[in-house]
């Protein structure tokens, strides 16, 4: 019987059937963070309950952490340096690993723990947080749970899970220059919707996928979630096999021969069936933009903020009209048109080295507009120094950026550093309403057009540079 | 930690049909300020709520400052509701409210999860349906109250009508009994002791970490729950 990819990784997990449709799955690592995991860590120990692996659980710092230079414990955000010392105290009662605020392995979760090599292909990894699924990049089966079900994690190193269906989206045609994995992830919720994907778990596929690097295949797998999707995935081939080896906790030796022989059985059967199928031709695909409150409300970039009765749905229609009302926009407006007050650079999506290059090398030589903010916040300390060995954060100071310690930073507004009714292009994956701050109005775009757009003053594409 | 058990419950329904209300918009980062699930409700919706971010004045055209509203426990809601975050202090601020339901075209599936593991009941309706249910209820809100049977898994409205709902299985039992999970599963201890034993001959490498775990008093690897 022809197997997907995810069949392949949940047989591997399957511990048990424990009847009514689900299945008890058995976690190989499991990812905290101060904003979610502190509280599932004090209410476990509150209860009584002893972690069944510690040395197989992780915990950062980059939620509610300090990213402005010479950070401690103390953050803008109210009751923040709580949130931090309860962490630190919980993690170290427990006996797991602390990727403390000055560790130089702190970071945000689901880049360290790519970089560190401590999720690898084949693994199962749960965080208490949604965008764990990047991890997915990896051929790993990565989800994001609630507190509760976190501590279900940690006490049994399992959870129960119903067993969600499969999509396969298949990337096929030629990618156009200055079209990166953000557009390509955000044309792709645009077409088919934020609910296109709820209840399956989607494998990312094509020959794009195959020629992407394995840093682009994170911000697509981050946002499967966007879609509704349990997770997305990658098959690991050559490329995901370079990118593990020699990183600090990946195998090494015989271990490591042995590892990537089983990684290389981890891909779709080539006559395998899925629930469902979605195409995509990189070919016709250009820069995107979000114009309203949910990822699923982009456009190409030059293209016009679309008229609420141009939707068929009538519940579209009226998102859209509340949408627009939110963000001040008027329909017909064309995207290019968009004065922006903010820029940031960041985030689980894109804030690796791949990333700020590409941000920084539109902005060498250039300044961003007077009136503009602008941040650069590396997704993990080790982001940082490479960066800055390379003189990139020289590049972001000289046009006028910001250049911040690592961390979630504004990607969400905790109640400390806000965005709040602020106009924002921004590299991340949310544009809810209030996501950046009071009254914020954010705009989805790729770490490229964030670096254009932010030099323009108003919402444009890089000029292709090929 | 048991949830409350869930099994007839009868109360006011408020329609926010709006579709992908996100976590963020149930209840806003900046409103949770401590490590706990307690002291939430007061920030639910709170960027709809309240007239401005920092004020507690409530603005009279959100629905559940509405008259007849206020009493709310059942929520009518749009598609994709608890889309986004997988912060559970959005069921937190939900149940603090006094929410006991949320009936929707389709839901987060993280925030699904979220809501039956703290007792509260997340139920796929059509569209057409909960259009239908938020019309009779808007009439007169406090008489027009939605009773939800999860033992029958029927929903009586008006007079005479009655409607039938499907959830799964799974979840259906963890709301009657209110079932605490953990406990459930630690009664399967040796099969996952015997899935790690095989697992770890084919994938060593999963459980062999290049640094030995920080080992404190009480919590030594090898420790089983209780």
């Amino acid at each position: 019987m022809p197997e997907t990819l995810f069949d392949k990784l949940w047989s591997l997990h399957r511990v048990a059937e424990v009847g009514q449709g689900e299945c008890l799955l058995h976690l190989d690592r499991i990812f905290l963070h101060e904003r979610t995991g502190s509280v599932a860590l004090l209410s476990l120990e509150r209860a009584g309950r002893r972690i069944r692996s510690p040395e197989r659980v992780f915990c950062t710092m980059d939620h509610i952490v300090d990213t402005r230079p010479g950070r401690g414990d103390e953050t803008q955000v109210p009751h923040g340096a709580h949130f931090i010392a309860a962490t630190r105290d919980s993690a170290r009662r427990a006996g797991i690993r602390l990727f403390d605020v000055n560790d130089p392995r702190q970071g945000i979760g689901h880049v360290i723990a790519a970089e560190l090599g401590i999720v690898l292909p084949g693994m199962s990894v749960v965080c208490p947080d949604s965008h764990t699924c990047t991890l997915g990049a990896l051929g790993a089966l990565a989800w994001g749970i609630g507190s509760t079900e976190a501590e279900h994690a940690l006490a049994t190193g399992t959870l129960r899970v119903s067993r969600p269906r499969s999509m396969r989206v298949s990337f096929d045609g030629r990618v156009p220059a200055g079209v990166t994995p953000k557009d390509l992830i955000i044309h792709l919720i645009s077409c088919f919707g934020s609910q296109a994907a709820t209840g399956h778990a989607v494998e990312f596929a094509g020959p794009a996928i195959e020629a992407m690097p394995v840093e682009g295949r994170a911000t697509l797998c981050n946002m499967a979630v966007e879609m509704g999707a349990f997770t997305g995935l990658v098959a690991p081939d050559e490329r995901t096999v370079r990118y593990v080896r020699g990183r600090e906790y990946a195998p090494t030796g015989a271990l490591w021969e042995q590892a990537a022989e089983h990684w290389s059985a981890l891909h779709s059967d080539s006559d395998a069936l899925f629930d469902r199928e979605l195409q995509i031709d990189c070919a016709a695909v250009a820069p995107s933009v979000t114009w309203g409150t949910n990822p699923e409300q982009a456009v190409p970039i030059g293209g016009r903020v679309p008229h609420p009765d141009s939707f068929a749905d009538s519940h579209r229609a009226s998102a859209a009209a509340r949408a627009l009302q939110y963000m001040d926009l008027a329909p017909g407006t064309p995207t290019d048109t968009i004065r922006v007050d903010a820029a940031f650079i960041g985030s689980c999506t894109n804030s690796r080295l791949s990333d700020l290059r590409a941000a920084a090398g539109y902005l060498k030589g250039r300044r961003i507009a007077p009136w503009i903010r602008a941040l650069c916040v590396p997704g993990s300390s080790s982001v940082k120094r490479a960066a800055e060995a390379e003189g990139l954060d020289e590049v972001f100071r000289r046009a006028g950026f910001e250049w911040r310690e690592a961390g979630c930073s504004l990607c969400f507004h905790a109640g400390g550093e806000s965005f709040g009714g602020q106009r924002v292009i921004s590299s991340t994956n949310r544009n809810f309403q209030g996501r950046q701050g009071p009254g914020a109005r954010t705009h989805l775009g790729s770490p490229l057009t964030v670096a254009a757009s932010a030099c323009r003053g108003y919402i444009c594409a890089a000029e292709p540079t090929e | 930690m048991k949830p409350q058990p869930f099994t007839v419950h009868r109360g006011i329904a408020a329609p926010l049909l709006t579709r992908n209300i996100d976590t963020d918009t149930i209840i806003p980062s900046r409103k949770i300020q401590r490590v706990s699930k307690q002291g939430l409700g007061d920030g639910l919706f709170a960027g709809w709520r309240y007239r401005a971010p920092d004020s507690r004045e409530p603005d009279p055209e959100f629905i559940l400052n509405r008259d007849g509203y206020r009493d709310a426990s059942i929520l009518l809601a749009g598609a994709n509701f608890g889309c986004g975050s997988s912060r559970e202090h959005a069921v937190w601020a939900l149940g603090e409210f006094g929410i006991r339901a949320v009936l929707a075209p389709s839901f987060g599936s993280i925030f699904r999860n979220n809501c039956t593991l703290n007792g509260i009941l997340a139920v796929a309706l059509k569209d057409s349906t909960i259009r239908t249910l938020a019309d009779w209820v808007q009439t007169d809100p406090r008489s027009n109250q939605l009773q939800i049977d999860l033992q029958n898994q029927v929903i009586e409205w008006k007079v005479g009508g009655t409607l039938a709902f499907e959830i799964e299985p799974a979840k259906r039992r963890l709301l009657l009994q209110g079932l605490d999970g953990i406990a459930v599963t630690l009664q399967r201890t040796s099969a996952i002791d015997e899935f790690e034993v095989a697992d770890r001959a084919v994938r060593p490498w999963v459980y062999r970490l290049p640094e030995p775990p920080i080992a404190q008093p009480g919590n030594r690897p090898g420790n089983r729950g209780p």
